[in-house]
């Protein structure tokens, strides 16, 4: 029987294991993986500037001031202030945008959404694939469509980098629609295939950095906590050790 | 200072004399069973885990602002500008999580080594009212953050009320106080959730204690130590002191869970979307739904049941039904055997087949199968019809078990092993 308790406790640990490992798996499904890492601080600075260059003119991050992206970015205010702020903010404020809210809306379809949170209410490599997924499609308002978020209201804001891409499309099963292959591209950017990839990849480091600062020290806190921990065990372990000799 | 510190411990036990008799009852005095296993670490991980979420919560109700205007954006100040805030909230919510893994184990710890049975059926009851309050907190704790899945959820769950005959719709509007979760469910929620609740919640924790003490612990070999040889100071030889021995141990089984909670909390918080939800990360929309609406994983397995009964009402009464039939469970195991080691064959299978019921009941739950059963069966095969008919076989298999359990021994099938007069120590 104690076999049976020794099997069952295995059992668990290598459980804990496999849904360890499957978090991981889970995320790559059926898209690129975006191979961020928060940690990359050039990566998350070049990020910066390509989102505040391109994006937020349309789309705010309400939850971030420029006085902690300073901080975290290891940018004087000035600096910050200079390349980010193109607003006519002041270092303490939140990162908003001048787009009128009604008027956006009537424009696009849809107000342009805050992105403070969009890497946690969408995942890393959701952004990433969505932001190389645009291809001309003349049905939609905008000209664009897009293979991750499909009828999506924005345009291809980075076509410019990236190039212009179209569908090639399946052939049509009768009564459906015809379903996109692959994305072809039709005319090149300024940046090569593997550049764009760095971008997108960049933009996305910076909205997973954005949609939680604490990203940036949790990791190294937790590889001492961890080590503290893994000691107080072991001296507990000793302890009972000693305590329970005395027991038969 | 030795002096000083027993001078000051004369002092107060002489004005209050009641105290150490107290203290040699449950700590130093209590005789616990010599040959606690790995299931007896989970008793003790609970509790330590209810001190982390009072203490965390303590300090998240400094920063959060109940209201449906100001919660979401106070949960991203929290976890944005208040020093160590995240890791605050990180210790709460992986804390949830955790409260029910250790409490399901401890639960089945029960199960199987027999902890209900006569005459710790008092015991099992108060547990049970522990998991029960445990899920009403739970539950409102998740809605207080006011992201998508909170509100849905909320929906959803409240609107389970209004399967109530006659007053069902009432009941609805009365729990929420508006038509739809809204500030007035938020802000009474709160209020549940930081007083209401935990209020009952360390009551019925020191009124399981409190009876578990009476009738002393059970053990792996399910063996009563009280009937068994007693030392010259009358205490049972195959029982330790709970103090210390069991404090130290309990000790390192702490470090060792703590260690796992820390790996989660600083490495994997939202568990890939398991512990904290994508979906929650949005504020509470009316207007959009998200995906899919599904509660939290701990929920799944009763969720999943009430999802794949047809009728509203029937599923509603299943889902409760099948906490309410673990409240019988002494009452419906009549076999005199205690301990899985020495139980009939019949029984160590159903219990593995009752678990792993469970399990794959919280993979339907949680949405699991929707993934899985185009793998299986192929891109064409009806989702639903498969969905629905394995989520009732487990159903029915999960019910299955307490009828077995009682049919079982109330008619004597079960052959059971020879149970030792002392336990069995493997030092």
């Amino acid at each position: 029987m104690l076999n049976f308790v020794t099997k069952v406790r295995f059992g668990m640990l290598l459980a804990l294991g496999l849904l360890a490992g499957s978090v991981q798996a889970q995320e790559a499904e059926g898209m690129a993986q975006s191979g961020v890492r928060v940690g990359n601080l050039a990566s998350v600075q070049r990020g910066a500037r390509i989102y505040f260059n391109y994006c937020s003119g349309c789309h705010s991050l309400k939850y971030m001031s420029y006085s902690r992206l300073s901080e975290d970015l290891k940018l004087s205010p000035e600096e910050t202030l200079a390349s980010f702020a193109f607003t006519g903010a002041k270092i303490g404020d939140q990162v908003t945008t001048n787009m009128p809210e009604a008027a956006s809306a009537q424009w696009f379809g849809k107000t342009p959404p805050d992105l403070s949170l969009e890497a946690r209410a969408k995942s890393p490599d959701w952004i990433y694939n969505y932001l190389k997924s645009f291809y001309l499609d003349p049905s939609r308002p905008s000209g664009w469509n897009n293979t991750v978020f499909p009828n999506v209201s924005m345009p291809n804001v980075l076509w410019e980098l990236q190039g212009t891409q179209r569908a090639v499309l399946s052939e049509a099963k009768k009564g459906e629609e015809p379903k996109v292959e692959k994305l072809t591209l039709a005319n090149p950017g300024r940046e090569s295939e593997e550049a764009f990839n760095d971008t997108a990849r960049d933009v996305t480091a910076f909205l997973t950095y954005a949609g939680e600062p604490a990203a940036l020290v949790r990791e190294s806190t937790g590889v001492w906590v961890i080590l503290y921990l893994a000691f107080f065990t072991f001296l507990a372990w000793l302890l009972k050790h000693e305590f329970w000799k005395d027991v038969h | 200072m030795a002096k000083v510190f027993t001078s000051i411990g004369t002092w107060i036990t002489d004005r209050a004399p009641g105290m150490m008799p107290m203290y040699r009852k449950h700590m130093t005095e209590y005789y616990a069973p010599k040959n606690f296993n790995f299931w007896y670490y989970f008793g003790s991980l609970a509790l330590i885990v209810l001190v982390n979420q009072i203490l965390t919560g303590i300090f998240l109700t400094m920063f959060y602002k109940p209201g449906a205007a100001t919660a979401f954006d106070s949960v991203e100040y929290i976890m944005r500008d208040v020093q160590w805030g995240w890791l605050i909230r990180y210790m709460h919510s992986t804390g949830a999580s955790m409260f029910f893994i250790v409490v399901y184990l401890h639960m089945f710890r029960g199960l199987m080594y027999g902890s209900f049975k006569k005459p710790r059926e008092l015991v099992w009851l108060m547990g049970m009212l522990i998991f029960l309050a445990l899920m009403a907190e739970a539950f409102m704790g998740y809605v207080l953050p006011w992201g998508n899945m909170s509100f849905w959820g909320a929906k959803v769950i409240i609107s389970l009320f209004g399967a109530v005959p006659v007053i069902g719709d009432a009941l609805v509007q009365w729990i929420m106080g508006d038509f739809n979760p809204a500030d007035a469910t938020l802000n009474r929620f709160f209020a549940l959730h930081v007083i209401a609740l935990p209020i009952v919640l360390l009551l019925l924790v020191v009124l399981h204690i409190a009876a578990l003490h009476e009738v002393g612990s059970n053990n792996p070999d399910g063996v009563e130590i009280k009937k068994g040889p007693k030392d010259a100071g009358g205490h049972p030889v195959d029982g330790i002191r709970f103090h210390p021995y069991y404090t130290v141990k309990d000790l390192f089984g702490v470090g060792f869970f703590l260690v796992i909670c820390a790996f989660v909390i600083f490495f994997q918080p939202t568990m890939g979307g398991w512990f904290l939800e994508n979906d929650n990360f949005i504020p509470a929309n009316n207007l959009v739904t998200p995906a899919e609406i599904k509660p939290v994983w701990y929920f799944t397995p009763f969720y999943a049941i009430l999802r794949v009964i047809p009728s509203k009402g029937w599923g509603v009464f299943f889902m409760f039904a099948s906490i309410v039939v673990l409240f019988l469970v002494p009452w419906l195991d009549r076999g005199k055997v205690k301990s899985i080691r020495y139980r009939g064959l019949g029984f160590k299978i159903a219990l593995g087949i009752f678990a792993i019921a469970f399990i794959l009941l919280g993979s339907i739950g949680a949405g699991k199968t929707t993934e899985w059963i185009p793998e299986i069966f192929g891109r064409d095969a009806d989702l639903t019809f498969i969905e629905n008919f394995f989520g009732r076989l487990l159903t029915v298999i999960y019910f299955g078990f307490f009828a077995f359990l009682w049919a079982y021994t109330y008619f004597g099938k079960e052959k059971t092993k020879a149970v030792p007069e002392r336990v069995t120590t493997h030092a």
